[in-house]
C-alpha cells in the first residue's frame, strides 16, 4: 500500500433537517485498500456512502480525493462536469440492485462499453474486444454478449455491473450491499469473483453491508456504525474476533450465532 | 404512364368545401345560433373557455359550431385566436371567498356557515333518458337563493385553527410566471404547474387524479370544499394607484384537504390540493387538485413513485392541442423517411439469406 | 366579430417575431444548442410545422421569395397549406425553384440543388433532442449537453452494429455540430446529412410544440456520428430517377400496380422538372423505355 492515501474524510456529518444522516465521521482510505463499513439499517452506512461518492452534498466536513495528477481536490468544490468525469473514468459505483447500475434495455456487451465511449472510444471493434474480455474476467460466457441484462440471472446481473464500472480501470470502487438479495450460493461465488479483482487490479473499496461475513471476507479494515456515528473501526480481524463496544459485539455474537 | 399526385392545392380547397357541407348538415334544418350553443350547451362552451385559457362565450361557442361539436378541435380555435391577442396586463388574484356562489358543497363538515347549496348539479339526477327533451321543453321557473351573498370557505376555517397549511406562498422575490409566454422549464415552480393544468386536458387530469386514488401516490383526499359562481375580475392601473374591476367571470374552485405533515418542528397540519378552472367544470377542478397535490412531492419530501407525481411527466403530456397535433401529425406523409427504412430492411433482408445454415431462409418457411 | 380577422404582417405581432428573432440570434451564435422560446399556438396544429412556421414567420419580409416542400415535394399538402398560409397573412412571392427562393421552409429533405450564400433553409422539427429516446427526461438531457456527456448516443449506435452487423439509423441521424452539440438533424433521411456540412446557406431549426429553436450558421461542420471502423454512409440507390434519369438524388418508391410493378423517382419534385425541362428523360419517360426492365426490379 501506498504511503499517500487516495481518500481523506474529515468530519463529515450530514443532517436531514433535524434528523442526524451521519456525523463527525473521519478516516482515510489507502489504494488498494478494502474498507467495509457495517451497521444495521438506519445507522448512517447509506447516507455515509453518499456522501463520500457525492450522491449526497455533506452538511458539514470535507471529503478529498488524490486525483491522478497528484493533487488532493475536495469532492464539494468540483463542478459537476468534474465530478461526473470522476465518476465514470476513475470511479465506480456498484449498486445493491443491478437494474439501478445497468441499462436493462440495453446488451452486455454495450452496457460494458459505455464507459469506454463516454471517453471517447470510436473504434466499435476495440469496444467489442473489451467488452468481450471483460465479460470473460467476471465469468460471463462471451456468447452473451449481445443479450440484455434483463435475460441474466441476479448473480449475472451483479457480475456484469461489476464490468461495467472496472473497464475504465478505476483506483476506487463504492459498493452498497453487493451481495443483497442473492442466493448463498450466488454470494459465495461473486464474492470470490470481486475479492480476485480488488486483489489483482490493486483496487481501493468502500464496502456498505450489513453482513459481517462480507465484511470479513473482503475487507482489510472496518467500521461499524450505530445512530450515523462511527463507534469502532480498526483491522477487521481484530474488529471481529475482538470487538471492544457493547454494540459490536452485539452484533458480532448474533450474526455468529445464526 | 404514371403522374405523380398533383393538385395539392385542389384538393384542400374542396375537402374544405366538404367539410362546411357536412358541418351545416340538412339545410332544411335551421341552422345552430351562437346564443343556442351559449344557452343550451353551456358546459361545453365552458370546458372550451377553460382549456382554451380565453374567457368569451361567444368566441367558445362560435369554435364549438365551427368545429362541429369537436371539443379539442373547438379548444384549438380559440387558443390560436387567444394568443393573437395583446396583452394589458395581469389581473389581480381573484378573491374566490367573494365569490357569489351558485353552488357549494363540502365533504368534510355537515353543517357550515353559509351552508350547503346544491346548485346546478346532475349529482342526484337519475341518468334516466328523457323522453321530454326532444322536440320543445318547458321547464319550471328554478327556485333561486338570495344572489350575491358571500360564504366561508372551508379552508378559512381550517386556517383560522391552523389546522391547514397556508394558500399557497410562492418564495420571496418570485415574479408570477406566465406559461404562454415563456419557455417550459423544469422542474417547474407551483404557479406555473397550475396554470398548465387549469388548461390541461380534462380527460387526461382525469384519468391522473383517478390513478391517485387507486394507489399509484395516495393522498389521501377530502373535498374540502367545490364552490361554483361568480368572481370579480380587477386590474391595478398604475396610473389610478388602485385596481378596476374589468367584470366578472364564473369560475369553479375546488379545495382538497390531504394527509397532514408534520414534524418535531411543525405541528402536524393538513395539506391542500388546489383547483380553479373557468365556467363550471367540478370534476376538472377536483381532478386538477388531486393532481396539484400530487406534484407537490418536493414540498412535501415525498418520493416519486407514480405517474401523477412526475411533473415532467404530467406538465409535458396534459395540454390537449399540442398531444392531437403530435399524435395526428403521424398521418403527414412520412414516405421520405419509410423508404429510407424499406432501404434498409430489404439490405437486412439480403444479408441474412446467406447466413442461415444450408441456404434455408427460415422467415420464409416460417411463411409457407 | 367581423374585426376579429385583423392579423399582422405575417400573423405573429412583432413582439413575438422580436422573441423569435433573439432565440434565433442566441441559436446562431451557439451552433447546435437547443434555445428554448416561447412558442405560439399557431392556426396549425402542433406536429404539423409550428415550430418552422414561427421561425419563418419571424424572419420573412415583403421582398422575400418563399418555398415550401415537404417530402422534397412542393405539391404535397402540408406544403400546400403552410405556402397558402404565408401567402395569405404576408402576400409574399412564392416559388417553387430552389434557385429563386430566399428562405426555404421544409419538411423532411434538403433539396438536391446546391444552396447558396443569402439562403436560409428553416427545417420543421417534431423533436428536437437526439437524446429523447435514449433518456426521455429533459432536465437530464439538458445536463447531458451542458457536460457533452454523449457516450449514450454512441451505446445506441453500437446496439445497431451489434445486433444489425450496421448502425440501422436511416433519418434523424445525429450529427455533432462545430465538434461541441449533438443535434438533431430533424427527419430528414441521412442521405441528407452531408448537405448540411459547411453548407453556404443559414440552417434554422425550429420546434413549435417542444418550444426549441437551433441553427446551424453559413460554414459550420456537421458531423453525422459513426464508428472508425463503422465510417457513417448515405443511402445509395441503385438505379436513376425513371423520370427524368438523376443518380445520386433521393429517390421516393412509388408502386404502379399489385403486381409488385415499382417505379422510382425523385423525391425533390423541383430538381426533377428542372432537369426534364433541360431535356434530361429517365427509362420511364425515354421512348425506348423497357418494360420488362422494371417488372424485374
Amino acid at each position: 500500500m501506498s504511503a499517500v492515501p487516495l481518500l481523506k474524510v474529515s468530519d463529515v456529518s450530514k443532517f436531514y433537517g433535524s434528523r442526524i444522516g451521519c456525523r463527525n465521521v473521519s478516516f482515510e482510505l489507502y489504494p488498494g485498500e478494502v474498507l467495509a463499513i457495517v451497521g444495521e439499517s438506519g445507522s448512517g452506512k447509506t447516507t455515509l456512502l453518499s456522501c463520500l461518492s457525492t450522491r449526497l452534498m455533506p452538511t458539514s466536513g470535507v471529503v478529498e480525493y488524490h486525483m491522478r495528477d497528484g493533487q488532493y481536490r475536495d469532492l464539494a468544490r468540483m463542478s459537476e462536469a468534474e465530478r461526473r468525469f470522476l465518476m465514470r473514468t476513475d470511479w465506480g459505483f456498484v449498486h445493491q440492485n443491478p437494474a439501478d447500475g445497468l441499462r436493462m434495455t440495453v446488451s452486455a456487451g454495450a452496457n460494458v462499453g459505455e464507459r469506454l465511449m463516454a471517453v471517447g472510444d470510436r473504434h466499435y471493434g476495440n469496444i467489442r474486444a473489451a467488452a468481450g474480455d471483460w465479460l470473460r474476467r467476471v465469468e460471463i460466457e462471451e456468447d452473451r454478449i449481445d443479450d440484455q441484462p434483463r435475460a441474466f440471472s441476479g448473480g449475472m446481473r451483479q457480475r456484469l455491473q461489476i464490468a461495467r464500472n472496472l473497464v475504465t480501470s478505476p483506483r476506487l470502487v463504492f459498493m452498497d450491499e453487493p451481495t443483497g438479495g442473492l442466493d448463498v450460493s450466488v454470494q459465495a461465488r461473486l464474492l470470490d469473483l470481486v475479492r480476485g479483482l480488488v486483489h489483482d487490479l490493486g483496487l481501493a473499496a468502500v464496502i456498505v453491508t450489513h453482513d459481517l461475513a462480507v465484511a470479513r471476507l473482503l475487507s482489510h479494515r472496518m467500521m461499524v456504525m450505530k445512530d450515523g456515528a462511527v463507534i469502532e473501526q480498526g483491522l477487521t480481524d481484530r474488529v471481529l474476533d475482538d470487538p471492544r463496544e457493547p454494540y459490536t459485539q452485539l452484533l458480532v455474537s448474533s450474526i455468529l450465532q445464526v | 404512364m404514371y403522374v405523380a399526385v398533383k393538385g395539392g392545392e385542389a384538393a384542400i380547397a374542396n375537402a374544405h368545401r366538404l367539410l362546411a357541407d357536412r358541418r351545416r348538415g340538412d339545410r332544411s334544418l335551421p341552422s345552430i345560433t351562437i346564443e343556442q350553443v351559449v344557452e343550451q350547451l353551456g358546459l361545453a362552451v365552458d370546458r372550451v373557455m377553460a382549456e382554451a385559457s380565453l374567457y368569451d362565450r361567444a368566441l367558445a361557442a362560435l369554435a364549438v359550431r365551427q368545429a362541429r361539436g369537436d371539443m379539442i378541435e373547438a379548444i384549438f380555435i380559440l387558443r390560436a385566436y387567444r394568443t393573437t391577442l395583446p396583452r394589458f396586463g395581469y389581473s389581480e388574484p381573484v378573491d374566490t371567498a367573494r365569490m357569489k356562489v351558485e353552488r357549494r358543497v363540502s365533504a368534510t363538515y355537515k353543517d357550515l356557515p353559509g351552508g350547503q347549496l346544491l346548485g346546478p348539479t346532475f349529482d342526484y339526477t337519475h341518468r334516466l333518458l328523457d323522453p321530454s327533451l326532444i322536440g320543445e321543453d318547458a321547464v319550471d321557473e328554478p327556485a333561486l337563493k338570495e344572489p350575491g351573498e358571500h360564504v366561508m370557505r372551508v379552508s378559512d376555517i381550517l386556517d383560522g385553527e391552523g389546522l391547514i397549511e397556508g394558500d399557497g406562498q410562492m418564495p420571496e422575490g418570485h415574479v408570477m410566471g406566465d406559461l404562454t409566454r415563456e419557455p417550459m422549464e423544469f422542474p417547474m415552480a407551483r404557479d406555473l404547474r397550475l396554470q398548465a393544468l387549469a388548461r390541461g386536458d380534462e380527460g387526461f387530469l382525469l384519468a391522473l387524479a383517478y390513478s391517485t386514488q387507486r394507489g399509484y401516490g395516495r393522498t389521501h383526499p377530502f373535498v374540502g370544499e367545490v364552490r361554483i359562481g361568480e368572481v370579480e375580475v380587477e386590474l391595478e392601473l398604475p396610473e389610478l394607484g388602485f385596481a378596476v374591476s374589468l367584470g366578472t367571470v364564473r369560475v369553479t374552485e375546488c379545495q382538497m384537504v390531504n394527509q397532514f405533515k408534520g414534524s418535531a418542528k411543525q405541528p402536524p397540519q393538513f395539506t391542500r390540493g388546489y383547483g380553479l378552472v373557468f365556467g363550471q367544470s367540478e370534476r376538472k377542478a377536483m381532478s386538477m387538485s388531486l393532481v396539484d397535490r400530487s406534484l407537490r412531492t418536493d414540498e412535501f419530501d415525498e418520493d416519486i413513485v407514480a405517474p401523477a407525481q412526475d411533473q415532467e411527466f404530467v406538465i409535458s403530456h396534459a395540454d390537449n392541442v399540442q398531444a392531437t397535433g403530435f399524435v395526428e401529425h403521424l398521418k403527414l406523409p412520412h414516405y421520405v423517411d419509410f423508404q429510407a427504412e424499406l432501404d434498409l430492411v430489404r439490405r437486412m433482408r439480403r444479408e441474412y439469406e446467406p447466413a442461415q445454415p444450408g441456404g434455408k431462409n427460415v422467415m420464409k418457411e416460417a411463411a409457407e | 366579430m367581423n374585426d376579429l380577422a385583423n392579423y399582422n404582417f405575417a400573423y405573429l405581432d412583432e413582439q413575438t417575431k422580436r422573441m423569435i428573432r433573439r432565440a434565433i440570434l442566441k441559436a446562431i451564435a451557439i451552433p447546435g444548442y437547443q434555445v428554448p422560446f416561447a412558442s405560439r399556438e399557431m392556426p396549425m396544429p402542433y406536429g404539423w410545422g409550428t415550430g418552422g412556421v414561427q421561425v419563418t414567420a419571424s424572419i420573412l419580409g415583403p421582398s422575400d421569395v418563399l418555398k415550401v416542400i415537404d417530402q422534397g415535394a412542393d405539391d404535397t399538402t402540408n406544403a400546400v397549406s403552410i405556402r397558402a398560409f404565408f401567402q395569405k397573412v404576408a402576400n409574399v412571392a412564392v416559388t417553387t425553384r430552389t434557385a429563386d427562393a430566399t428562405i426555404i421552409q421544409t419538411r423532411h429533405r434538403i433539396p438536391e440543388e446546391k444552396l447558396g450564400e443569402g439562403q436560409t433553409l428553416v427545417y420543421q422539427v417534431p423533436i428536437p433532442e437526439p437524446l429523447r429516446f435514449l433518456e426521455p427526461r429533459e432536465t437530464e438531457t439538458r445536463k447531458m449537453h451542458a457536460l457533452e456527456e454523449y457516450g449514450l448516443m454512441h451505446v445506441k449506435l453500437y446496439e445497431d452494429i451489434a445486433r444489425n452487423g450496421h448502425i440501422a439509423t436511416t433519418y434523424a441521424y445525429p450529427v455533432k455540430v462545430e465538434g461541441r452539440y449533438v443535434m438533431d438533424p430533424s427527419p430528414t433521411p441521412k442521405f441528407d446529412n452531408p448537405k448540411m456540412h459547411m453548407s453556404e446557406a443559414l440552417q434554422l431549426f425550429g420546434a413549435g410544440r417542444e418550444k426549441r429553436i437551433y441553427a446551424v450558421p453559413p460554414y459550420t461542420e456537421v458531423v453525422s456520428l459513426d464508428f472508425e471502423d463503422h465510417p457513417f454512409e448515405v443511402q445509395k440507390f441503385d438505379r436513376p430517377c425513371a423520370l427524368c434519369g438523376a443518380e445520386n438524388v433521393y429517390l421516393d418508391e412509388v408502386v404502379l400496380d399489385d403486381k409488385g410493378g415499382r417505379m422510382f423517382v425523385c423525391s425533390d419534385t423541383d430538381h426533377c422538372e428542372d432537369r426534364r425541362a433541360h431535356g434530361h428523360a429517365g427509362a420511364m419517360l425515354a421512348p425506348a423505355a423497357k418494360e420488362s426492365q422494371e417488372a424485374a426490379e
